[in-house]
């Protein structure tokens, strides 16, 4: 039997792999090139760029919880400025797609740095990260609102004429109805899910763990409910779904694909295992040829489809 | 072990070890089935370059620690390192000040040392006070043991007895809790003693990539994992 193909279509992004890099843990993902080879993935999603740069939160910016982590990084990044100058030439040369994960905190913030990103060499697709805090409304996340949803998709699809991923917020009510309204507004892929809010708490101090007192909960924790919310998004919508939410193996790749994502990503499990990607890659080939599955469209949805 | 709740682990790793220098530590990876997250980073506390082993003491005090303490002499644990950056080379009569566990990358600078030096090892408690520098070769090291409680060696903080040696000293090494790091930086800045202070910080990636382990300095945070972990009195703690 020849080797299983993994060639996947994501939208318009045509990947080697099915299995990406998740925009945070990475950074920049340059620190990680020297590391591991950048080419194991199908596409490298580089941690949210703001228009200006953003300092993050006070520390501590992590604890680890029971099969997960908190992360309170509050978004730390070079700017835009910063990363076409000094980031984006580097990333050229990395034999995958690289994806650029935009975040701002006001509607005209993220439309700019999506034009600004736009025509620029080398990137291959925007992702919109609408999990920020809207400083016109308070301090809500953009995602936890159906009109603010609609409103930040539209504007920076207009914007760009890149592929556009939407990163969804899984600290909604209702999870399909922020995903229609994010496909209806232009939408070529759906990215699910963001970290969930949680925090810690240290009993010998009395205080919270966090600098932030509130952060993002990753890892194998948080997988059920990815796969879910996956598998519901998936089921409702006309674009393809990027999986991602406490994959730490090959085996967890394929339940999200079972779900019904096109494709997955892996995200704080890098920390844990570096070689994580290859080791998915080389986990799925083998998981399809023990099947009989030639190409990754055979698997996609097939547990919500009824299995085999 | 070396005693009740302190521990020494030591790996095969030639590699690391030849690269190793004093200051710099070591991601060590957790078993995947353990419902462990994060690698844990610990300090260098030697290299035999000779041998190419490659030795950590630490403190048991939560999960990642606990575990490390009751693997098996032949386990096989995967490491991340040399990393960060180093101590500048001690000079001739300077003052190394270790909090409690903060001995572990002063003492690979001490045994890496052919000149005087003088070390200040404080601690809470005569339990708390555990030294494993005899294991390891030192050049002329005046030891003064200090406790909070006077149970060992002379009664007072870390900070106490560090100024008692302040005048003359021209270099000053430290390790420990940051709030001992806090004030030894505010002291040393006042008086334009240099001092090279090695930082903690939970961590996540150990390359600098994913800014979890940031600390605040003069030029914004910085990464205690990559810019780090030994950063000048000069730069960090600005506010202290």
């Amino acid at each position: 039997m020849h080797e299983p193909d993994l060639k996947t279509q994501l939208g318009k992004l045509e990947l080697h792999s099915p299995v990406l890099a998740a925009s945070g843990p990475l950074g920049s993902s340059l620190e990680y090139a020297e590391l591991i080879d950048p080419g194991q993935f199908g596409a490298i999603i580089v941690k949210g760029i703001s228009l200006e740069p953003w300092p993050g939160n006070p520390p501590p910016r992590l604890a680890e919880t029971a099969a997960g982590m908190l992360n309170a990084i509050g978004l730390q990044n070079p700017g835009l400025k910063y990363f076409l100058k000094h980031e984006l030439p580097r990333l050229r040369g990395f034999k995958t797609k690289i994806i650029v994960n935009i975040i701002g905190r006001t509607v005209e913030e993220y439309a700019e740095t999506a034009a600004a990103l736009d025509q620029q060499p080398g990137i291959d697709a925007v992702e919109l990260n609408i999990s920020c805090p809207n400083l016109n409304a308070g301090g809500m996340a953009f995602g936890a609102d159906l009109q603010l949803t609609e409103k930040t998709v539209s504007a920076v699809r207009q914007r760009t004429s890149l592929p556009l991923l939407v990163k969804l917020t899984p600290n909604v009510t209702d999870i399909v109805s922020i995903a229609r309204a994010a496909e209806e507004a232009g939408a070529d892929i759906v990215s699910l899910i963001n970290t969930l809010g949680g925090m810690a708490i240290d009993i010998e101090k009395k205080k919270p763990v966090l600098g932030n007192i509130f952060g993002g909960l990753s890892g194998p924790a948080i997988m059920p409910v990815a796969l879910k919310m996956v598998w519901q998004v998936s089921e409702a919508l006309n674009i393809p779904v990027l999986g991602m939410g406490g994959i730490t193996s090959a085996a967890d790749a394929v339940q999200f694909i079972l779900a019904g994502a096109r494709a997955v990503a892996v995200g704080s499990g890098i920390f844990h295992n570096p070689d994580l990607a290859g080791e998915i890659t080389s986990g799925l080939k083998e998981y399809m040829a023990r099947n009989n599955f030639s190409t990754m469209s055979e698997l996609e949805g097939l547990a919500r489809r009824g299995g085999v | 072990m070396i005693a009740p709740d302190f521990c020494k682990i030591t790996f095969a790793a030639p590699a690391i070890a030849q690269k190793a220098e004093p200051g710099q530590f070591c991601m060590i990876y957790m078993p995947s089935d353990r419902g462990f997250m994060l690698p844990r980073p610990l300090s260098i506390f030697s290299a035999d370059r000779t041998e190419g082993k490659l030795s950590f003491f630490y403190k048991k005090v939560g999960r990642g620690t606990k575990y490390l303490s009751q693997t098996e002499p032949g386990s096989y644990l995967k490491l991340l390192g040399p990393l960060g950056n180093s101590f500048p080379p001690a000079e001739s009569g300077a003052l190394m000040v270790a909090g409690g566990m903060g001995l572990a990358p002063l003492a690979f600078l001490i045994s890496s040392s052919t000149v005087p030096l003088t070390l200040i090892h404080a601690a809470k408690t005569a339990e708390e006070l555990v030294s494993p520098l005899a294991e390891v070769p030192t050049a002329e090291v005046n030891i003064v043991a200090v406790t909070e409680d006077g149970s060992e060696g002379r009664r007072g903080s870390a900070l106490d007895i560090a100024c008692e040696y302040l005048p003359g000293t021209k270099t000053l090494y430290a390790c420990g809790p940051t709030a001992m790091l806090q004030s030894l930086a505010q002291v040393c800045r006042s008086r334009g003693i240099q001092a090279w202070l090695s930082l903690e910080e939970k961590m996540a990636c150990g390359i600098g990539a994913c800014r979890g382990c940031s600390v605040q300095t003069n030029s914004g945070y910085s990464r205690v994992c990559h810019d780090g972990p030994v950063f000048s009195a000069g730069e960090v703690y600005p506010d202290a």
